[in-house]
């Protein structure tokens, strides 16, 4: 078990945001975090490395609870890729070496280089390493900030809807190097996610939130018609196209027509 | 996770050394500026007599006199309140996330200005002499001085307060330092309404940034101890400004405390500014601009930056008080007139051109 989460809960000005909250992940796993809009997905990612603070309950990463541990520890162990990526007038390669501010005493060494220099080579962005991040596309940056947080060296990645702002081919590539890596290197990785169909694909566990609590919780067979309509409120038809699941919204009644349509 | 199979990148290290030469280019005009600065004025001293006199050789009275009483006081005042003004400059707008940020977006010195304004019409410490090349002077300057010094801190102070209360965020930082600017300047203009005319002058003069106006070495020594504490600070604090330049977010993930970072990285620009204004009176520019030049040629990486900024800051304010000098002779402009007439343009041809590739 990698990270486990107990009885998390977080406040907003005495409202409960979250309350009840508790799952582990092993290493190995990439768990979404799936619910509605303003469920609070992406508060309880940020309660998970503290950039927001929980007001109870505990977070373990590999045995380690993180309220024994500072910021600067915690940054070595949990890496946070950002919905939206800042730019500025830097390579992608000092943006990328800034991920390791939590291992940096005065400066930088040789090592830090290195590390940087790897993780430019695993994301197969070496072409990009002199490139100017406010100049690149919103693909590009995207992997430049996995890249800052990979060099973190982190035992948990989590990402904030990785996807949400880039193509169908770069949304693909992006969630794919994170399924490799997390299985490469034996860490784990928690992204919130909108599209369920690509959480199939590329997510091993899911957490469906509602209402600030955990709703549903588990493998692929936690997520039922049933399930999605409850969190989302809206029917949907789980099926299969070549072998592969998905998620369309819709009633049965709807779905004659979609079938009506494919057949024309 | 554990990545070996890196090396360190050639290209890379070309890049980076080429940030080095710029920096080392800086220093290297900046001296050649100090000798050229010293040399020149009413009697013109030779550049090598400069540097032999500097070295403390005694080639002759007069210029012994000249140097190290008159013109090196001016320059060193000049290199420190351009490397301060500007070094706070860009740590302001790191902070502050917002490229407007300067040390004078806090409302510092307007409230130095009003300290300068209540200390002559209300405590009677101003006066009006007739000679033309020094028209006005401060019959009590060292307290002209305090009082602005006092302002400046309780803006800081108001500020902190405010920050205090509803945290620390740029927003609130930037818009509650524009009203105290609006505050201070309402105030300056009441005084000014009811002051006589030799008083009127002598707040009008005193608002002149002049770097003339450092004449004694002790003066000088404070406010090159604060500077140079602030930018060895600054320097020291380099990766927590990239990390926020990178978004608050990811400077938290990556283990920096925001909140703290800004505050004391706030406090200090702050006190930077208000030792500058009060000695020196209103320098404005360098602070905004000399970050955003020094950005357009080496970047926004603050590990060049800061260093970078101080260099162009401390260049700019010798150059533009060299000229000052210079310019309508045997009459001294104060440089706060002519930075913006040396910078402007300058400026406006970096923002055409764009950035260097």
């Amino acid at each position: 078990m990698i990270l486990s989460v107990d009885e998390l809960q977080f406040l907003y000005r005495n409202r409960k945001i979250l309350h009840e909250i508790a799952f582990s992940i092993d290493e190995g796993e990439v768990v979404a975090i799936l619910g509605p809009n303003g469920v609070g997905k992406t508060t309880l990612l940020k309660c998970l490395n503290r950039i927001l603070n929980p007001r109870g309950g505990t977070v373990h990463i590999d045995g380690e609870n993180l309220s024994d541990l500072g910021t600067m520890e915690i940054a070595r162990l949990i890496g946070y890729v950002p919905q939206r990526v800042e730019t500025g007038r830097l390579t992608a390669f000092d943006a990328v070496l800034l991920g390791r501010r939590p291992h940096i005493k005065w400066d930088i060494t040789e090592k830090d280089l290195k590390i940087v220099d790897s993780v430019f080579k695993l994301l197969s962005m070496e072409n990009l390493r002199l490139s100017y991040i406010d100049e690149m596309s919103g693909g590009e940056l995207q992997k430049v900030a996995i890249a800052r947080s990979l060099v973190q060296e982190p035992k948990v990645l989590l990402l904030d809807e990785p996807t949400s702002s880039l193509d169908l081919r770069n949304q693909v590539e992006i969630l794919a190097i994170i399924r490799q890596i997390v299985l490469k290197h034996k860490i784990a990785a928690v992204m919130t996610m909108h599209d369920l169909n690509q959480a199939f694909r590329y997510a091993d566990r899911f957490i469906l939130l509602k209402g600030g609590k955990v709703h549903a919780y588990g493998g692929v067979e936690v997520i039922t018609p049933q399930v999605i309509e409850e969190v989302y409120g809206l029917p949907v038809v789980i099926g299969e196209i070549s072998g592969m699941r998905c998620v369309v919204p819709g009633s049965p009644a709807w779905d004659c027509k979609i079938s009506y349509i494919a057949s024309k | 996770m554990h990545f070996a199979d890196g090396a360190v990148p050639e290209d890379y290290l070309v890049y980076v050394r080429r940030k080095y030469f710029w920096i080392m280019g800086g220093l290297l005009l900046l001296f050649f500026m100090l000798i050229y600065s010293i040399s020149v004025g009413e009697v013109t001293i030779p550049p090598y007599g400069v540097l032999q006199t500097l070295m403390g050789e005694n080639i002759s009275d007069s210029w012994d006199s000249i140097i190290w009483n008159i013109r090196l006081p001016q320059a060193l005042a000049a290199i420190v309140a351009g490397a301060g003004l500007s070094v706070a400059g860009v740590v302001m707008q790191s902070i502050l996330r917002n490229p407007l940020g300067s040390p004078f977006t806090l409302g510092i010195s307007n409230a130095g200005a009003f300290g300068a304004a209540f200390s002559v019409i209300v405590l009677g410490t101003g006066r009006m002499q007739s000679s033309v090349a020094n028209a006005v002077i401060l019959n009590n300057p060292y307290l002209t001085t305090m009082v602005a010094f006092i302002f400046c801190l309780l803006a800081t102070g108001v500020i902190l307060l405010i920050s205090r209360i509803r945290g620390s965020s740029p927003e609130v930082m930037v818009l509650a330092g524009v009203s105290l600017s609006s505050l201070f300047t309402a105030g300056t203009m009441f005084l000014q309404y009811f002051a006589d005319d030799t008083q009127l002058a002598a707040v009008v003069f005193w608002t002149f940034g002049d770097v003339g106006r450092v004449k004694n070495w002790s003066e000088l020594g404070i406010m090159t101890g604060v500077v140079l504490f602030a930018v060895i600070f600054f320097i020291a604090n380099r990766w927590n400004y990239n990390a926020i330049d990178a978004g608050d977010e990811t400077a938290k993930s990556l283990g920096v405390n925001v909140e703290k970072v800004r505050l004391i990285g706030m406090i200090i620009a702050a006190l930077v500014s208000a030792v500058l204004v009060s000695f020196l009176g209103v320098i404005g520019f360098v602070g905004l601009i000399c970050p955003h030049m020094v950005r357009r040629i080496i970047g926004d990486d603050q590990r060049y930056l800061i260093p970078g900024s101080t260099l162009l800051g401390a260049i700019l304010l010798l150059v533009s008080d060299t000229a000052a000098r210079l310019i309508v002779s045997p009459y001294v402009l104060p440089v706060s007139i002519l930075t913006a007439f040396m910078g402007a343009p300058t400026f406006i041809y970096l923002l055409i051109r764009g950035y260097k590739r």
